[in-house]
């Protein structure tokens, strides 16, 4: 999939439901798998990737939809922790 | 961030946010969904 498509056309949108997933699928998808125990070991796509509870997803969406779909389930998530994880991934260098 | 015009990969997971929830929102903001997937661990 990452490859039919140029890389800065593509946002990978993750739902995982804590820090340490959301880090493991960030990595997984900017820098390769770091358990080397799939498809994409060694294999760094590069990609942008976000978490659709940080705030700069959370603004783009419309109020009715976000809230209809993610509010809820924010609510028991630790998006702080979450979007730490997600941003340190995605800002670091390759 | 303006998704707009862009193609969205949605991971969502069971026991986060499901990969139908992430694809609706980024549909709203104006991307396009090219990859939709819930994985479930348990």
């Amino acid at each position: 999939m990452a490859e039919r498509f140029q890389r800065d056309e593509l946002i990978v949108l993750l739902g995982t439901p804590n820090a340490e997933s959301s880090r493991l699928y960030a990595l997984t998808v900017k820098a390769g798998d770091p358990s080397w125990a799939g498809a994409l070991a060694g294999t760094a796509l590069g990609l942008a990737v976000y978490h659709i509870t940080e705030p700069e997803v959370k603004t783009s969406i419309p109020v009715a939809i976000y809230d209809e779909h993610v509010s809820l389930m924010s609510m028991v998530l630790d998006v702080d922790d979450i979007a730490t994880a997600v941003r340190e991934v995605r800002e670091a260098q390759l | 961030m303006d998704m707009q015009g862009k193609k969205v990969i949605a991971l969502g997971e069971r026991d986060g946010i499901q990969g139908t929830a992430l694809a609706e929102c980024a549909k709203s903001a104006g991307a396009e969904v090219v990859l939709e997937m819930t994985h479930c661990f348990v």
